[in-house]
């Protein structure tokens, strides 16, 4: 693997791990997704928050390690997946997060500003399910979870396009729909 | 310095900057920001606690082993960020059943608290299941433009709309 220049000695590592999120709970409740309301509007779309903090989120990124990347201070860590993980898992994880109205990292953030239901709920019936999913995990690996595999690609090799392209033609569309919404109000 | 104590930020301001936190965590810790393996390292950790050397065992652990590493530490900063927020702006509140709730299902804690723990269930197992949540996979795996990121996401916002216009139909709301 090559060497990250910036990449911080362990020592370093939680501590700054407990600040970035320190930082990251705090812009979450800032941008309110760490409310039930605001989750929930999404899902039964009255209210884009959730959409537009994660696309504008994802256009930010992708720029800035696009460019962090070719000047070789970042290596990628694209997940491998298949369709019987990125797909069944998914939903499941969907179906949960409409029932419960956040998701781990807000549930963490909503237990944070006073929300019980995000604590005793949330965070308990997490910890269930994953405990869950490490009992059945020996018997889904080898079946369920290699369906349809496709591996760690990323979609400038699915596409066999260069990475500069497919980052300015997501962004152009990224930026469009972040548009639309500010257009119609949303 | 007023903003700072703004109830609510702009969606997109927010997003922004979690868009540069995502740069900062490449650039210093290698890793993108994730959220639900910490907490199958906790169940993890509660499992070693209660049943010992046997959890230890077990395969998944053996893939994940149930340590506090940095990314827990990470996961562990956000209730305090979000309540360092909530503060800051005066909306800190202790609430069992979220007003939207309340209305539709009227303001019995224990429907709400059995909801949010069985959603939490799927949650938890969907996101192992998936190899990440909303964070890991929808901006962190997204952003690297991840093929498994963007079929996840897509996923997770289907089954999430499913279930909410299933759950508040169901009340008639």
């Amino acid at each position: 693997m090559e060497r990250i220049p910036f990449l911080l000695p362990e020592s370093a590592k939680k501590p700054a791990a407990l600040f970035l999120g320190v930082v990251f709970g705090f812009l979450l409740q800032k941008g309110g997704v760490t409310r039930y309301e605001t989750i929930v509007g999404q899902l039964v779309m009255v209210d884009f928050t959730v959409l537009k903090v994660m696309l504008s989120a994802v256009l930010t990124g992708m720029l800035g390690i696009q460019v962090l990347l070719q000047i070789n201070l970042v290596t990628l860590h694209p997940r491998h997946g298949s369709f019987g993980s990125s797909v069944i898992g998914g939903l499941i994880f969907g179906l949960g997060f409409g029932l419960l109205g956040y998701c781990p990292g807000t549930a963490a953030g909503a237990a944070g500003q006073g929300s019980l239901d995000a604590l005793f709920g949330g965070v308990g019936g997490m910890l269930l399910g994953t405990a869950f999913y490490s009992e059945i995990y020996h018997r889904i690996e080898p079946t369920v979870l290699r369906w349809g595999s496709f591996g760690d690609i990323t979609l400038p090799e699915l596409l066999r396009a260069s990475r500069w392209k497919v980052v300015i033609a997501v962004a152009a569309l990224l930026a469009a729909v972040l548009s639309a919404f500010s257009l119609t109000g949303l | 310095m007023d903003w700072l104590f703004m109830p609510r930020w702009p969606a997109i301001a927010v997003g922004v900057a979690i868009g540069l936190l995502e740069c900062v965590t490449f650039l210093f810790l290698d890793k993108p920001i994730g959220c639900s393996t910490a907490f199958a390292r906790t169940s993890g950790l509660i499992e070693k606690a209660i049943r010992g050397g046997a959890a230890a065992g077990k395969p998944y652990y053996r893939l994940f082993p149930p340590v506090i590493d940095w990314e827990l530490v990470f996961v562990a900063g956000i209730p305090l960020g979000a309540f360092l927020s909530a503060v800051s702006s005066g909306t800190f509140k202790i609430e069992w059943v979220p007003s939207l709730w309340g209305t539709v299902f009227g303001p019995g804690i224990l429907p709400r608290l059995s909801t949010a723990f069985a959603g939490g269930f799927l949650v938890g197992l969907g996101a192992r299941w998936a190899g990440g949540c909303t964070s890991g996979h929808g901006i962190s795996g997204c952003l690297q433009l991840a093929v498994s990121s963007w079929l996840a996401s897509a996923a997770f916002f289907t089954g999430g709309i499913l279930a909410a216009t299933l759950l508040f139909s169901l009340a008639g709301g």
